[in-house]
């Protein structure tokens, strides 16, 4: 294949309603921004999905490895005090 | 200490209906299943544009034929959802396209049978969308994350293309003498192609029980068809239509139809190639590739010159 055919990959983001935010849907090959908006349009709003896409070389996102996933999240598990429910309050307050 | 290896924590992970998502540790032969599974998908979404578009400049009305576009569209769509979880995988885009117009990749073989009447665009609804909706449902759970989100996405869409295919034959049908027969016509062609579509016998399906022990499959290819036939039999007696299979009967013990034995021999003649359109096909598809060269161009040519102006802007 021609390098024509090789265009970069995107991924596209799309914000479902006005008050939301943009949700990863998936991706796509474009050879601009430009184009891989129309193209987002095209392939992931045929059914009024959205009001506003985004579109992010998929190069420039950083992931987290799977490798990771216990020193990055585990040390939150513990930390039953950063949820309200860990604290005391006699019924008779009301809510707070 | 006990070790345990690799194969064996994905094997419990998978039992324990978590999925896989890109960057997970994955059995090589599963990545592999994956590939040639998702992109033999893509392949049947592109290459199964073309039957219908057959009938796209002669749609019987207006209302027919903005369906049939949106459809088509549609299918083009689902192949492009479905190359992109194959990419996910670490497979590349161009090699995929390269492996369908060098032949060397398989499609869905019913896309090999022409679409001789109108008819046959209901029939294909009906019938071939309804098959492909069975096999997605099923896929909705598949164990690997990206491939169920297209599936997800893809079944919405899909339950449009039944009812349309189903609509058209209900018009025929309720038409005239030659309209009906038009119809039965259409039935008579497609049905047994219809019930190729899950794949050889759960006897004869050499990847299937791998695929099922990773739950890349839910249902064995025997079930699936089970389930397409118990469903579209009313269907079809609603219609007033006849399946043409002398042996079908409901077993009122099992509440489930039994059918007479599937031309094999045929299948696997369609799958080598020898189908009444598989040249046909592959010429098509090569020749929208080689015509769209020229935008694709064009397009690459746009966008260097851009970001060209871009930088003797930004520099002045």
């Amino acid at each position: 294949m021609s390098d024509t055919d090789n265009w970069k990959i995107w991924e596209v983001f799309v914000r479902s309603k006005n008050g939301l935010s943009h949700k990863h849907v998936g991706s796509l090959h474009a050879p601009d921004a430009e184009v891989a908006l129309k193209n987002a349009r095209d392939v992931y709003t045929r059914r009024s999905e959205g009001n506003s896409v985004w579109v992010v070389p998929s190069e420039a996102i950083t992931a987290s490895a799977p490798e990771e996933k216990e020193a990055l999240f585990t040390p939150a598990d513990d930390k039953v005090y950063r949820h309200p429910t860990f604290y005391e309050i006699p019924d008779d307050v009301g809510h707070i | 200490m006990e070790t345990i290896n690799f194969e064996d924590r994905f094997q419990e992970y998978v039992d324990s209906e978590q999925k896989v998502e890109p960057k997970h540790w994955m059995p090589e032969p599963y990545r592999k299943t994956l590939i040639r599974q998702i992109s033999q998908h893509a392949h049947s979404e592109v290459v199964g544009m073309l039957p219908e578009a057959n009938w796209i400049s002669r749609a019987p009305s207006l209302r027919r034929k903005v369906a049939l576009l949106a459809k088509v569209q549609d299918e083009a769509g689902h192949g492009l959802y479905l190359y992109s979880a194959a990419e996910t995988l670490g497979a590349d885009r161009s090699d995929l396209v390269g492996d369908l117009l060098s032949g060397k990749a398989k499609y869905s073989s019913i896309f090999n049978y022409p679409t001789r009447s109108w008819a046959d665009i209901g029939a294909i609804g009906w019938l071939v969308d309804g098959a492909a909706i069975a096999n997605q449902v099923m896929l909705c759970r598949t164990s690997y994350g990206p491939y169920a989100r297209a599936m997800v996405r893809i079944c919405k869409e899909e339950s449009f293309h039944q009812r349309q295919g189903y609509e058209i034959m209900l018009s025929l049908c309720r038409g005239t003498k030659e309209q009906k027969e038009m119809a039965q016509d259409a039935l008579n062609r497609w049905w047994w192609p219809s019930l190729m579509m899950f794949g050889p016998t759960d006897k004869e399906s050499t990847n299937s029980a791998q695929s099922m022990n990773w739950k890349i499959k839910r249902k064995s290819n025997d079930e699936l068809r089970q389930e397409f036939i118990d469903k579209t039999v009313p269907q079809a007696e609603f219609l007033g239509l006849t399946i043409p299979d002398e042996h079908l009967e409901l077993d009122e013990k099992t509440g489930h139809y039994q059918f007479g034995p599937i031309d094999w021999e045929e299948f696997y003649q369609v799958l080598k190639g020898n189908g009444p359109c598989n040249k046909e096909r592959l010429e098509a598809r090569n020749k929208a590739h080689d015509d769209g060269r020229w935008v694709r161009e064009a397009a690459n040519a746009f966008a260097k010159k851009t970001l060209e102006r871009k930088g003797e802007n930004s520099a002045a």
